[in-house]
């Protein structure tokens, strides 16, 4: 144990409060579009594993983020995916948990072209 | 590396002696002005005397009244019944 | 023949010294059952030197001439209608944050400096403990009071302390402090009186109270100086404390060096909200965040960890860092409360034309670069009557508990991502400053009451919106979103119509 703690047991005490259980069947997933700080970091949601990934792209990524002007210019068979740290081409038939999205998972997407308003990453 | 002794005061008619009595006694010394404060800065070591206020001041003067009109400092303090004094001297 | 006066220094030696007792019926260790466990090894308790020889019967006249003055000030402040003369109605949502923010803190810091002064066996840093204590008590005491009489005028202040218990940017303050309260004496004497009292605070007294000042707050910048001048005694404590704890033992020199570098980068991390309270809150700008930072922390922290090397102590871990970021952090967390706005309990706003200006030339390197662009395209935006909301939650940093929108030292296009694995577990950090804080001690950190991951799990108060500003207490479209369209903004107009028709 690295805590230094008064009561020599502490370690039996600690309540690890962002389990995955704790979330009523869902698993916290971030989400990042990157280039687009107007979107000042990435966003939280609580989502069932078994949501196909291409109900997370329509239901999840699209409306999130319909508000940058770059939004309408996406081309989406052309994004670029990461899941924690893994360049990832996600197959969109399968839910999120067959694509690797784990609890607390992050998962981050570039827009090749779309630079932000202006090219300044915003 | 420069190692600057501090004080900031209150820059009102009350402070007003203990600033002029530190920058008569503390030549070199550097000083910033904001709204409602001044920060007075001297390289290694700052003094404030007793008697330099007390001659401004037209009264008797503890050095302990500084508590009234000071907001900051840097250095370590040394303070006795004639100076009231901050530096990073040893 | 009069007796011969005691100098300062006996004066002083007599009133404080000789006051403990030996204990007979219990070991000392089980009357001082905390002072220990950290590590901390005290060979000789009485070599504490109190650089501030004020004994309690000085303290109590100077404490009450403090009052007066400042009482004084807050009543001809309030006979002169003085709400009406600050520098413009935005101006308030400052004092607002600090009241939800740093107020409670103040209270937070009275029962640490209690707990402190109670545990810690030797009678010098004991009296100074329960002096700091009673000083911050004053403090929350006098804000409140200070505060209450902008409460009859403006939103956003009336449910303060439930707010500061429960809304998510201000689980930022309340964690820092409960991380220090929860940790041991040593620990705290540490984060509180050194890190952050002596490194940090000027930053947030001195230039933030003198732009209260400078925007006719003369009520807030009274409270300020008057708790400032208690602080000075504060960080001569703080440096004591340091410097005790290191001449000691060479064993304490890595657990000090430690604490030193986690409560850097804590304080630094909190302190953003005083940049942007700098940088954009004040109508009447006085000094830039990154000026501030020069001054406090890059000339009198230099000064301050030069003088500490001859211990071996070195400047706090990524001191390089929280300086690059001095170039960006303002603006960073501006744009996260701009978006954010329908959940913060002050009002936001985009800086004008010539509020702009003044971001260049303060930072030439990064707001024309990076962040006036983007300022300008939500402008456009509301223009269009397309005002840019965030309408989903933030991903929040584990450790500080800021929405993780910095972005990596050397590429401010990209955000900064961190994450460890405890435990089968993973979690997210903004920073390696914030990543270092959590693997040293993960098991303190595992147990974060994140507000993004409470409103989820559903001990919030609900899963919509409202259904959390509710829980939070929030008026909303009152407290929250933008200065334009406000009832502030209304009150604050009319006083204007009135001074002009009054003129007439």
């Amino acid at each position: 144990m690295s805590v230094v703690a008064l009561t020599p047991d502490y370690e039996k005490h600690i309540e690890f409060r962002d389990l995955e259980k704790n979330f009523h069947g869902n698993r916290v997933v971030y989400l990042h579009w990157e280039q687009h700080l107007s979107f000042c970091s990435a966003i939280a949601f609580p989502l069932p594993p078994s949501m196909p990934f291409a109900a997370f792209v329509e239901a999840i990524v699209k409306p999130h983020y319909a508000a940058h002007p770059d939004f309408q210019r996406i081309d989406w068979s052309q994004v670029v995916w990461m899941i924690d740290d893994e360049k990832k081409t996600p197959d969109m038939d399968k839910s999120l948990e067959e694509n690797g999205v784990k609890h607390k998972s992050l998962v981050r997407f570039w827009t090749p072209g779309l630079e932000g308003y202006k090219g300044s990453a915003s | 590396m420069s190692q600057l002794a501090s004080l900031t005061l209150y820059h009102n008619d009350e402070a007003r002696p203990i600033i002029e009595a530190i920058i008569a006694d503390n030549p070199g010394v550097r000083v910033l002005n904001m709204p409602g404060a001044v920060k007075l800065d001297c390289e290694g070591a700052l003094v404030v005397k007793r008697a330099s206020v007390e001659e401004r001041l037209g009264r008797e003067w503890d050095p302990q009244e500084i508590h009234l009109v000071l907001i900051s400092m840097a250095g370590h303090l040394d303070e006795d019944d004639d100076q009231f004094s901050v530096s990073w001297k040893h | 023949m009069t007796a011969k006066k005691l100098g300062l220094k006996q004066r002083y030696a007599h009133m404080t010294r000789g006051l403990d007792w030996e204990t007979s019926y219990q070991p000392i260790d089980k009357v001082f059952p905390y002072d220990q466990f950290e590590g901390i090894k005290i060979k000789d308790w009485s070599a504490w030197e109190d650089p501030f020889r004020l004994t309690m019967d000085a303290y109590w006249k100077f404490q009450a001439e403090k009052e007066r003055k400042l009482y004084a000030v807050l009543d001809a402040f309030a006979q002169n209608n003085g709400q009406t003369g600050i520098s413009d109605g935005r101006y308030m949502n400052v004092v607002k944050l600090f009241l939800t923010g740093v107020s409670p803190l103040e209270y937070q810091a009275h029962r640490g400096f209690a707990y402190a002064g109670r545990h810690l066996r030797g009678v010098g840093p004991r009296v100074a403990a329960q002096m700091q204590s009673l000083d911050e008590l004053r403090h929350v005491q006098t804000q409140i009071h200070t505060i209450s009489h902008y409460n009859k005028f403006f939103d956003g202040i009336g449910e303060f302390q439930h707010m500061h218990d429960r809304v998510w940017y201000l689980s930022v303050p309340k964690s820092f402090f409960d991380d220090a309260r929860s940790a041991g004496p040593f620990e705290y004497m540490i984060a509180i009186g050194f890190a952050f009292e002596y490194v940090l605070t000027n930053l947030l007294f001195v230039p933030f109270m003198s732009g209260a000042a400078y925007n006719g707050d003369m009520s807030t910048v009274t409270f300020g100086f008057s708790a400032q001048s208690d602080e000075s005694r504060h960080m001569t404590l703080g440096i004591e404390v340091i410097k005790f704890l290191l001449e000691q033992h060479p064993d304490n020199l890595p657990i000090v060096q430690k604490w030193v570098d986690k409560w850097f980068w804590r304080g630094h991390r909190v302190l953003g909200l005083v940049a942007m309270m700098m940088d954009y809150m004040l109508p009447k700008p006085v000094m830039s965040w990154k000026e501030a930072w020069e001054i406090y922390f890059t000339e009198a922290g230099g000064a301050l960890f030069q003088d500490l090397a001859r211990y071996g102590l070195r400047p706090p871990k990524y001191a390089d860092i929280a300086t690059a970021e001095a170039e960006h952090i303002s603006h960073q967390n501006w744009a996260i409360f701009y978006q954010y706005t329908h959940a913060a309990a002050f009002h936001t706003w985009l800086p004008d034309a010539k509020h702009m200006d003044w971001l260049s030339e303060k930072y030439p390197n990064t707001f024309d670069k990076y962040y006036r662009p983007r300022f300008e395209m939500w402008g456009q935006m509301a223009k269009e009557g397309k005002r840019f909301y965030n309408m989903a939650l933030p991903q929040l940093c584990q450790t500080c508990q800021i929405p993780m929108g910095y972005t990596e030292p050397g590429d401010p296009t990209t955000i900064c991502f961190r994450r460890t694995q405890f435990r089968g577990e993973t979690y997210h950090f903004c920073s390696d400053g914030c990543k270092d804080i959590f693997d040293n001690e993960p098991e303190k950190y595992v147990q974060a009451w994140l507000p993004v991951h409470q409103i989820f799990q559903g001990n919030c108060g609900g899963a919509t919106i409202p259904d959390v500003l509710a829980y939070y207490r929030m008026n909303v479209g009152a407290d929250n979103m933008d200065y334009v369209g406000s009832p502030d903004e209304k009150l604050w107009n009319e006083w204007q119509a009135d001074k002009i028709k009054t003129a007439v």
